[in-house]
């Protein structure tokens, strides 16, 4: 233990404006799992009940869960990272991971740990109360909300006021699955499409006044099969927010598919009956909803803006020149805010992992250099820093420097998403965690994140079909599987090309199979063609794009000639010639596919 | 079953050391490294640095280390590190199997002491060598031959004090994972009684079980445990002392949690 474990919360730095726990659940949870452990509670009932709490299952073994920690808009303070710091070294593997939706999860808990987890974060207002199951999960904000240069308002009030209407709500406990908000900032930030119900905020002129709003989609979602969202009309009204969000939800509710758990996600429900169907049934039900409310129903959106006050500074060690590495870190990592003088800073994490004592740093260097004094969860495994001072930022640099958190190349192709694969998921069939991790140490080796030809693009990466690591929006994407050669089995992937989720959001398209072993050789391969048939001002996603949707001239027309360049490399040695291409990454026995019960459909 | 000391206490809280120190009814032990404790340390503290304890903890020896510290068998002991309690854990239960019964752990780290401005300072106390006597608590120790037999009994209880990676990597079969961090409370080196009595329930670490602790190599991270252990009224724990550096030294067996790449989701 060190004097700083002791350090309280400075009595200045902001404190949550919502607090999301019930320190009672954590009680309740301990009984029940002592219940279930006495056979007093059945299997199904318990399982129900643990994702409802928002502990998942691990990987081969009923002793362990994983604790989703929600942080509804992505926003999270000071000493709320020193909490979870603690729970990391305490209950879990001494590393916590930042998950794709602004969750923070602790994995390879011992469940009969978990209510000591639920306990400790009441103590700093977090839960993870609805982070699993068939209910409303963590609500998605842009971590750009509120800085965006291209925003048209801050959407963070509203989207926390929509976590907070409907966690615990009775009408979000039983929903046919699970239900996913986003929102977000402008078109560019994106990952509106990619949802059950996409929000991007909206300021249009109505009789003179100018009236905030917003563009809702729904019904889009990646998984096992993806579908891009539609958008409902041309401008949903502010006040019309909650009503919408009502309606769709008891139509989900009313009709989603509660028998067949694989395809039931609301985006089925949509493709099915098809988008105009469903659009009016959408409109007809929020007009019942609003007449039929006995109370005026609203959302509780908090206006009162945040304090912005620059830390003060209690020594200064200018003089000391800037670090190596700091240009190519200031233009990889960091964002202009609308706030003139003040940037968002990203920091890389490899696959959304970060050790305790990093967590523990971070939230001194929180209070130390952003104006806001809280941190927000990104969209890809990451957490930004925002209003730090441009001034501070060389020091800001130093300070991750030292705790090992200073790597380039976050808003860049080279880090890439990796969901948990088969570190801790039941369903994984590869280790696509690692293999993010590899892909991006490469790749930084190689200096590809300062090539600004690669910064718009993205590698994403599942460890199975179902999406978690958001392949089918990636521009290089990857899904793991197994394949063989004769009796030998090795870890495969099968590669996607073309995908985004911006205003052109579209999903990736198939086109070849590519080895584990050799994922990064392809995709260095894919670059070299892009380099050699590249327009100017093209970017690999451009040219990526045209090739996909058959609007490419150049001798790599379709993505066929893609296959055709790529094929030699995906060829399989045989376990004589070359023994490692039959191990998976991170493992030392021969590869093979072993799959347990999945808990995504509860 | 025995009590670990005269009045019951596990650890002693600052105040009451404080005041001890001031009546001279207490011998300090500081059990870090001879450079650091030559810096400061708690006022009138002699220094038993772990690794010298370590390097022969037979009784003979041990015997002779407690004598030269001026410790008989009424001696007062409260021992301290910067390590939350780890180290300090051994030299305690040391000390407790060597027969000495009123010996107890400072409730917080050196650190902290020194960042509340508690009184510290550099000099080597003058030290009159005591007769201590020898009574071998044996029931307090495990060995490898003990355990093996003892864990084919429903009522004896294996925790593993070391972090979840090593215990999922290989652990002794039957034993159940307590990394050592869960001890600590934010600024106390152990929990308060009833959480950590909550804590322990949750895991079935309850009643009237025979509880063995052990760790990584020499007991120290096993030693928190064995006193957190008592804390919680659980007061039948036994220290496997030499931990699993020697189990597996031994050849004895091991499991491993199969099928899945959890060391790549480490930061490190």
């Amino acid at each position: 233990m060190t004097v700083s474990d002791l350090k309280q919360s400075t009595a200045d730095s902001p404190k949550p404006k919502i607090n999301w726990a019930r320190m009672e659940e954590a009680d309740n949870f301990a009984k029940t799992v002592k219940l279930f452990r006495q056979g007093k509670y059945d299997a199904d009932s318990f399982r129900r009940f643990r994702l409802q709490h928002g502990a998942y299952g691990t990987r081969m073994t009923g002793d362990y869960a994983m604790v989703r920690v929600k942080l509804p808009a992505g926003e999270i303070y000071p000493h709320q990272f020193e909490k979870i710091s603690q729970l990391s070294e305490r209950y879990s593997i001494g590393s916590a991971h930042f998950s794709t939706r602004e969750n923070i999860q602790l994995h390879w808990v011992i469940l009969e740990d978990v209510s000591e987890i639920f306990r400790e974060l009441a103590e700093v207002g977090l839960t993870s109360r609805e982070a699993c199951g068939n209910s409303v999960r963590n609500v998605m904000c842009s971590p750009m909300s509120g800085v965006c240069t291209a925003e048209e308002f801050d959407a963070t009030p509203y989207a926390l006021a929509t976590a907070k209407f409907f966690l615990r709500n009775p009408m979000a406990q039983n929903l046919p699955r699970k239900f996913k908000f986003n929102f977000t900032c402008c078109e560019k930030h994106g990952m509106v499409r990619m949802v059950d119900v996409g929000l991007i905020p909206q300021i249009k002129e109505i009789d003179g006044t100018s009236q905030r709003g917003f563009k809702i989609f729904l019904g889009g979602g990646l998984g096992n099969r993806s579908f891009v969202g539609h958008q409902l009309e041309d401008f949903t009204p502010e006040e019309d927010l909650l009503y919408t969000s009502i309606a769709v939800m008891r139509i989900f509710d009313r009709l989603g598919d509660r028998k067949n758990l694989a395809r039931n996600r609301m985006r089925y429900l949509v493709n099915d009956m098809g988008w105009e169907k469903f659009q009016n049934l959408v409109l007809k039900e929020r007009a019942v909803v609003r007449a039929t409310q006995s109370v005026i129903t609203q959302l509780d959106v908090d206006h009162t803006p945040d304090e912005i006050k620059r830390p003060i500074r209690i020594s200064d060690e200018s003089g000391s020149g800037t670090p190596d590495g700091y240009t190519r870190w200031l233009k990889t990592n960091t964002e202009t805010q609308k706030q003139s003088d003040y940037r968002t800073v990203f920091i890389t994490l490899e696959a959304g992992d970060i050790t305790s004592s990093q967590l523990h740093s971070l939230s001194d260097i929180i209070r130390d250099f952003s104006s806001e004094g809280k941190a927000r969860a990104g969209f890809v495994q990451n957490v930004a820093l925002r209003y730090v001072h441009e001034d501070d930022l060389p020091r800001l640099y130093s300070k991750l420097l030292e705790i090992g958190l200073a790597k380039s190349g976050a808003l860049t192709m080279t880090a890439p998403i990796g969901c948990s694969g088969t570190t801790s998921c039941n369903l994984a069939l590869t280790n696509s965690h690692r293999l993010a991790k590899e892909i991006q140490r490469k790749f930084l080796e190689l200096k590809l994140d300062e090539d600004d030809d690669l910064r718009d693009s993205s590698i994403k990466i599942s460890g199975c079909p179902n999406s978690c690591g958001q392949h089918g929006i990636a521009t290089i994407g990857f899904f793991g599987g197994g394949a063989r050669l004769g009796k030998d089995m090795y870890a495969n992937y099968q590669m996607l090309l073309g995908g985004r989720s911006d205003g052109d959001t579209m999903l990736g398209q198939i086109c070849h199979r590519v080895p584990a072993k050799r994922v990064i050789p392809v995709i260095l391969k894919i670059i070299e063609l892009f380099k050699e048939h590249k327009k100017p001002n093209d970017t690999l996603q451009s040219w990526i794009h045209r090739v996909a949707t058959n609007s490419e001239d150049s001798e790599i027309k379709t993505l066929n000639d893609i296959k055709k360049a790529i094929d030699p490399l995906t060829i399989p040695p045989t376990k004589e010639e070359d023994p490692d291409f039959y191990l998976d990454y991170g493992s030392d026995t021969s590869y093979h596919t072993k799959t347990g019960k999945g808990e995504c459909a509860a | 079953m025995r009590c670990l000391t005269d009045s019951g206490k596990i650890t002693t809280d600052v105040d009451s050391l404080r005041s001890e120190i001031r009546d001279k009814s207490v011998r300090v032990i500081d059990v870090r490294r001879e450079d650091d404790y030559k810096k400061d340390h708690i006022s009138t503290a002699v220094n038993l640095p772990l690794a010298n304890l370590l390097s022969d903890d037979s009784p003979d020896r041990v015997l002779k280390l407690v004598n030269s510290m001026g410790i008989d068998d009424e001696t007062r002991v409260v021992v301290y590190d910067d390590t939350f309690g780890a180290l300090a854990s051994r030299v305690a239960w040391t000390l407790e199997y060597l027969g000495h019964s009123d010996v107890s752990l400072l409730e917080t780290t050196y650190s902290n002491w020194k960042s509340l401005g508690l009184e510290n300072d550099s000099q080597t106390p003058e030290i009159q060598n005591k007769e201590h006597s020898m009574k071998l608590q044996p029931d307090i120790l495990a060995t490898s031959d003990y355990l093996e037999t003892a864990k084919q009994r429903d009522d004896v209880i294996l925790i593993d004090n070391r972090e979840r990676l090593n215990f999922l990597e290989q652990h002794i079969p039957g034993a159940i994972s307590l990394p050592y961090r869960t001890l600590a409370s934010s600024d106390k080196i152990l929990r308060p009684k009833e959480d950590m009595k909550r804590l322990l329930d949750n895991r079935g670490v309850a009643g009237d079980s025979e509880i063995i602790t052990y760790c990584g190599s020499v007991g120290t991270l096993s030693g928190l445990a064995y006193y957190a252990l008592k804390t919680a009224g659980l007061p039948n724990a036994k220290l496997y002392v030499r931990s699993f550096k020697e189990w597996k030294s031994l050849q004895k067996p091991t499991v491993k949690q199969e099928d899945a790449n959890y060391w790549d989701l480490s930061a490190e």
